[in-house]
């Protein structure tokens, strides 16, 4: 009964906190700005399968992708026993799915050997992370508080991992020792609990519980530290692949309010059809993280900083400033700095900074190449150069102030419809003289 | 063996003596002005007489697609390119387009459907892989026979659109021997050109993107680099300049079609 009083009261601290950040996260994205509407269901759902569950874009590194993927997919059969572990805490139950038979013993059978396999995967991540130097886990925007981080998420992970097992282990061996029947398959902890034939089953009995209260609560504590954490991806990884666009790569969105505006200039009636409106005038293009989409917002928070979209920029690997990592970073960090004044004092709050300029310089953003290299890399289909181009917008539509060279190329379409200074007369000269063989 | 001298078909000539023809040829800035890119116009044309294709030309009429104002940020800019654009397509009742340009390619069949432009677009690539496949087109020289072939995708019919085969499967269709740079198809690599780069310097890093991706092509060991966008071929035969490589030569699909036909 004490058991169950403590666990529940953990759950509501746990369910409490988590509540509050989900309020939180939900005010930032009230922020921001609408983006294209979520249709298409169907099509979305098969993409989620395809992408996040089927785990397809991680494979472009095969090597470590294949790691990551058993992590996953073991992730979301442990669940089902961290689940369990929520129910027999709160009824004071022992293993209370067992009653599934056969396919309770596949479940924790499963879940048994993942943990072993994610154990070894989380032990090859912080070797890596520790003592090889991975280029892509290096650039200005990882600071020494993401490697901790970093490092953080992967250690809770293990003892997760380890204390699963544990607790497998003295399950199984607690029950030998007093003739109890074991419920559910052990494949990997059968072989570990004869380490402990020597313990009494008492001391079996109360290591198994230290085992099952670590778990539980890592459990509750990684829950709460993720939203907070480059590890928000745990969470956000899988919708944002659901939300993700289905257009081609190619397509930039059509800004509507400029379309208003250019029809307008273009056809004059257009103008007395539409009377105008009371509408806000919004600014165009991305300034500051107000401008964002909530879209771009959360693929912000679902990044985790793996930096496959950097290894593959050529900007990037030409020693240019640009890395689209860190694009996607800067409005995540931008939103915490700025959102919770914004929140309290309302969104035309003003610390007289703004993510273009103090976090995302123009030289970051002139260096892309508009390649979508990044796009394709990246494993949760995070989008980065629309919010390059929303970026260039605010610079060109709201400033004026591109590169010269770029605004002479404008000057030239504008003029004759080229970006080069040719008259438009002569765009058939190519033409001239042209003869073919004829055998 | 005879030459005939082509006049190239101008849109709103047949169009006021009341003929439709089956597709609009997309010349583009660079196809028109480019003096290296001239020569791919020029090969394409060739090819599609050869072919007996019925198509025209927009002329004078042509202006720019929008597509490198719209990346470069000037919105406003684009949407006047496009909705001028669809008036005169539109005008002339058009339905299919076809064009060497993966970047005009890309924003028909994209982007112009947001202003009112509903076309069959069809990048040339696709239009002769095609025509290679119902057996209409085939290449039967020596022009490139034991020639070392590679390709180098650019990232607006790669990436941006998931054509892939389409180019490969023309060079294939040759005797050459075709050889993948290490990063190809989704992985390629740009050739640094996009997203107006072309227009302008590049910002300071320690080289330049078409140095690495030319290099990446000479390391195949080919003879030819093919491509098949304007801006690539920039950047690349550039590449080679820089590199003093002037021997291996950089060609449109167009243009190994055109020399395999012996046009």
């Amino acid at each position: 009964m004490v058991k169950q009083i403590v666990f529940i009261l953990a759950l509501l601290v746990t369910l409490g906190v988590f509540t509050y950040t989900f309020f939180r996260v939900l005010a930032y994205f009230k922020l921001t700005r609408q983006d294209y509407p979520i249709r298409h269901l169907g099509k979305r759902f098969s993409q989620m399968m395809k992408v996040a569950i089927g785990q397809t874009k991680i494979f472009r590194r095969p090597v470590i992708g294949l790691l990551h993927a058993l992590v996953f997919w073991g992730f979301l059969v442990i669940l089902i026993g961290s689940i369990e572990m929520v129910v027999d805490g709160i009824l004071g139950t022992e293993r209370a799915f067992r009653a599934l038979g056969v396919v309770y013993d596949v479940i924790i059978g499963a879940g048994d050997v993942f943990a072993l396999i994610i154990a070894v995967a989380i032990l090859v991540f912080l070797f890596r992370r520790l003592f090889l130097h991975v280029k892509r886990f290096t650039g200005i925007e990882m600071d020494h508080k993401k490697h901790v981080d970093a490092n953080i998420a992967l250690t809770l992970i293990l003892i997760l991992m380890v204390s699963l097992l544990g607790m497998n282990a003295f399950y199984v061996q607690h029950a030998a020792a007093v003739g109890h029947e074991i419920h559910g398959a052990f494949p990997v902890s059968r072989f570990i609990a004869p380490w402990f034939a020597s313990l009494s089953a008492d001391q079996l009995y109360l290591y198994h519980e230290i085992n099952w209260w670590v778990h539980i609560l890592v459990i509750f504590f990684f829950a709460n530290y993720l939203p907070y954490s480059k590890h928000f991806h745990v969470y956000l990884s899988v919708p944002n692949v659901f939300l993700s666009r289905l257009d081609p790569l190619g397509k930039l969105y059509t800004m509507e309010n400029v379309k208003k505006e250019v029809q307008m200039m273009m056809d004059p009636n257009a103008a007395f059809e539409e009377p105008a409106g009371e509408e806000e005038v919004e600014r165009f293009g991305v300034k500051d993280v107000e401008d964002v989409s909530w879209k771009t917002y959360f693929d912000s928070l679902a990044c985790t900083q793996c930096g496959r979209c950097t290894a593959v920029c050529p900007a990037n690997i030409t020693g240019k400033k640009l890395s689209p990592r860190k694009v996607i970073m800067d409005v995540r960090e931008r939103m915490k700095e700025k959102g919770p004044q914004m929140i309290k004092q309302g969104k035309d709050y003003s610390d007289n900074k703004a993510m273009l300029r103090d976090h995302i310089t123009e030289e970051e953003l002139w260096a892309c190449t508009l390649c979508n290299a990044c796009a394709e890399e990246c494993p949760i289909n995070i989008n980065h150069p629309s919010l390059i181009v929303e970026m260039r917008r605010y610079l060109v539509m709201e400033e004026s102030s591109g590169p010269g060279d770029l605004n002479a190329i404008f000057t030239n379409i504008e003029n004759n419809g080229a970006p080069w200074q040719y008259s438009q007369e002569d765009r058939m000269q190519w033409a001239e003289e042209l003869y073919i063989n004829e055998s | 063996m005879s030459k005939r001298k082509i006049e190239v078909p101008l849109m709103s000539d047949l169009h006021a003596r009341g003929e439709q023809p089956e597709y609009l040829v997309w010349i583009g800035s660079a196809g028109a002005y480019d003096d290296r890119y001239k020569k791919v116009s020029r090969s394409l044309i060739k090819v599609l007489t050869y072919l007996n294709i019925s198509y025209a030309v927009l002329g004078v009429e042509e202006s720019s697609s929008g597509d490198v104002a719209r990346r470069a940020g000037n919105e406003m800019l684009f949407q006047m390119q496009a909705m001028t654009n669809v008036e005169i397509l539109n005008g002339y009742g058009v339905k299919k387009i076809l064009t060497a340009d993966p970047h005009a390619y890309n924003t028909f069949k994209n982007e112009y459907p947001d202003f009112g432009g509903h076309y069959e677009v069809w990048h040339h690539s696709q239009f002769f892989h095609k025509l290679i496949r119902e057996g209409t087109l085939h290449m039967n020289s020596d022009v490139f026979k034991d020639k070392i072939l590679t390709f180098h995708d650019p990232c607006y019919l790669g990436r941006a659109n998931g054509e892939y085969d389409a180019p490969r499967d023309v060079i294939k269709a040759t005797p050459a021997e075709f050889k993948e740079m290490p990063r190809h198809k989704s992985f390629a690599l740009c050739c640094g050109a996009g997203g107006g780069q072309m227009f302008k310097e590049a910002e300071a890093g320690d080289r330049e993107v078409f140095i690495e991706r030319t290099e990446e092509a000479l390391g195949t060991g080919a003879e030819v680099i093919a491509t098949a966008c304007p801006y690539c071929m920039v950047m690349i035969t550039d590449g080679l300049k820089y590199k003093d490589r002037e021997e291996v030569k950089n060609l449109d699909i167009a243009e190994i079609i055109e020399q395999s036909l012996e046009l």
